[in-house]
């Protein structure tokens, strides 16, 4: 196991931790068409190691409660607490990474210097940060491109570096909002791959946002389907699905299964608008 | 068969180069030449004529006062035997390009080299010579555009992080633009010699006022330039203001800045140009000035042309500049 996950590994994973804990949370946007409920009464919580992903149409607030959960967004009632705390301080505390749609690598910093970023603005020193970036650089896989620039590499291997640079500052947490979105099918399916392997050698806790149903379930041990105006959670599953899992269960009954079960909570979420 | 066609390739290669790159450029050139040579001829006209009846020669029509009412054309057409004279005649309106051409290298090599102010007797540029002139333009013009720059890319600054001189200051730059700066020079000199500043530092005032304006408005935009989930990004940080200025707002202004100096450069030259009108010691501006009190037009081309080369000059050492700045920050080749 790499040293940069001690205090994660650390921990016993028999007895459930909550992470995220949302207690009727309800954000709601004042524009000039009126009041818009990008999240109402969403209850939900977190355990420490699972993976959860959030499925639903656009509008149904799925990105919205992953940035509340990083203090990117103020909810406007309810309660939410991140490791204990009130999301800002959490933030503070780097309780999570966060991993963007797009990688927004810095073109003027080579890979390695993007990793060294969020390292340098909380102040690590310059041995540690030299460590660091080796170590994830390693669990990326992208070792031999540290001097490369951004440009130089596939949109594939940018969001592993981006993935890289969440991680570099062993954050528990993972927020991830559609990080394979704009990637093709072929080269989704290889990071989904590997991101699971990275979540098992790291036990993180990963919020993962997405519109793709086969994405969801070969990923997550809880599925979130939310659906839009207001945005609020329709079904929460919890996927059968061994944590140890290979590209091929997509094939096996049970995951379709689940993933019918997705399916028809996202059209009762749609009602009559479908 | 096949190392014939290389060979035609090789040779192509080194044509093709002559055809793309030199050969519009000399069509240019010489096209503008052409455009010259012609409208020297009917700018000159009168004054050759009247050089001509002095020395004796028929001209057409023989009276002055006929003269004067002509037009160009009609007089050119009458006379075209003295179409020859009207390129090399002392006095012209228009001088033709190898007249210009002779007093630039009269001025530099000629004066510096044999004259007796020139550097090679007396150990210093000569005050005739537009080395000497463009040096003095050239300080003015440097020291000028450092100030605007600087002050350009701290109203950016200021702009970009405070709501009041977002509101306040923008306005008042670009008014600051909108007044000739022909008109203002002369109070600027006057203004600034009251409190005891005058010389180069006036001129370079000028230069700054005029230099300021496009760097404030490219780095405000550079600035500016991060998207929102850039923003967002430094935010799950915690990132500070100083850290996200230094680490992302500055290096994301980067290219916006070169753009921006490219122009300030140029503004710059300009007002130094403008700030040596007014006060006649020394400087480009100061010898385009005096050579149109005594029409001595070959002198304010010779100076108008030392200007555009030390322009494009400025311009290229900027470019450069900007092009080994962003190969150094990873930029795509």
């Amino acid at each position: 196991m790499d040293g940069n996950n001690v205090p994660s590994s650390s921990t016993d994973h028999s007895v459930q931790t909550p992470v995220i804990i949302a207690e009727n949370l309800s954000l709601t946007f004042q524009t000039g068409d009126g009041p818009v409920h990008a999240l109402k009464d969403v209850n939900l919580t977190v355990d420490k190691g699972d993976f959860v992903s959030f499925i639903g149409p656009s509008g149904c607030g799925k990105t919205t409660f992953l940035r509340t959960i990083a203090a990117l967004e103020a909810p406007t009632d309810g309660v939410l607490t991140v490791n204990g705390m009130v999301p800002d301080e959490a933030r503070k505390a780097r309780a999570y990474g966060y991993v963007f749609q797009a990688a927004g690598l810095y073109p003027w910093r080579t890979i390695e210097g993007n990793i060294r970023l969020p390292l340098e603005i909380m102040g690590f020193s310059r041995a540690d940060i030299e460590n660091r970036v080796r170590n994830v650089l390693e669990l990326v896989e992208l070792a031999g491109f540290k001097k490369k620039y951004p440009w130089q590499l596939s949109g594939g291997m940018q969001q592993r570096a981006s993935i890289a640079r969440a991680l570099a500052f062993d954050a528990d947490l993972l927020l991830m909002d559609e990080p394979f979105g704009a990637l093709d099918e072929i080269v989704r399916d290889r990071l989904n791959e590997e991101l699971l392997s990275l979540w098992a050698r790291t036990q993180k806790t990963i919020a993962f946002v997405t519109h793709s149903i086969p994405e969801a379930v070969y990923l997550s041990t809880k599925i979130v389907v939310m659906s839009p105006r207001p945005g609020r959670i329709t079904d929460v599953i919890e996927s059968p699905l061994p944590k140890d899992r290979g590209l091929d269960i997509r094939d096996t009954p049970e995951f379709i299964a689940i993933a019918h079960r997705v399916r028809e909570g996202l059209r009762a979420g749609h009602g009559d608008e479908v | 068969m096949s190392g014939r066609m290389m060979q035609n390739s090789a040779i192509g290669r080194g044509g093709r180069w002559f055809r793309k790159a030199v050969m519009p450029v000399l069509a240019v050139i010489a096209t503008l030449l052409a455009i010259w040579y012609v409208a020297v001829v009917p700018m000159n006209i009168k004054e050759v004529l009247t050089q001509a009846e002095r020395e004796g020669a028929v001209i057409v029509p023989p009276s002055a006062a006929e003269r004067r009412d002509a037009g160009r054309w009609g007089l050119v057409f009458a006379n075209l035997d003295l179409i020859g004279p009207s390129w090399s005649t002392e006095r012209a309106r228009l001088p033709a390009p190898h007249q210009v051409a002779g007093e630039l290298w009269k001025s530099t090599w000629v004066e510096e080299t044999t004259g007796r102010r020139g550097i090679v007797q007396s150990g210093s540029f000569s005050n005739r010579s537009l080395i000497y002139h463009g040096g003095v333009t050239l300080t003015a013009t440097v020291l000028g555009f450092v100030i605007g720059s600087v002050l350009g890319i701290l109203l950016a600054v200021g702009i970009v992080y405070n709501r009041a001189m977002d509101l306040s200051v923008m306005p008042w730059a670009i008014i600051s633009q909108t007044i000739p700066i022909v008109a203002l020079a002369p109070m600027i000199i006057v203004v600034l010699y009251s409190v005891g500043l005058s010389g180069l530092v006036a001129k370079a005032a000028i230069s700054a006022y005029l230099s300021f304006f496009p760097v404030a408005v490219g780095m405000v935009k550079g600035l500016r330039s991060p998207d929102a989930m850039q923003m967002d990004l430094l935010q799950t940080y915690s990132a500070n203001k100083s850290q996200s200025f230094w680490k992302l707002r500055l290096p994301a202004s980067v290219p916006y800045l070169f753009a921006s100096l490219k122009i300030a450069i140029a503004a710059s030259l300009v007002g130094a140009i403008v700030g040596e009108l007014p006060v006649q010691r020394g400087g480009l501006g100061a010898r385009m000035l005096g050579g149109s009190y005594y029409g001595q037009t070959e002198q304010i081309w010779a100076a108008l042309f030392m200007a555009a080369v030390m322009a494009a000059g400025l311009v290229w050492l900027v470019g450069w500049i900007e092009r080994r700045t962003l190969r150094a920050m990873g930029a795509q080749p």
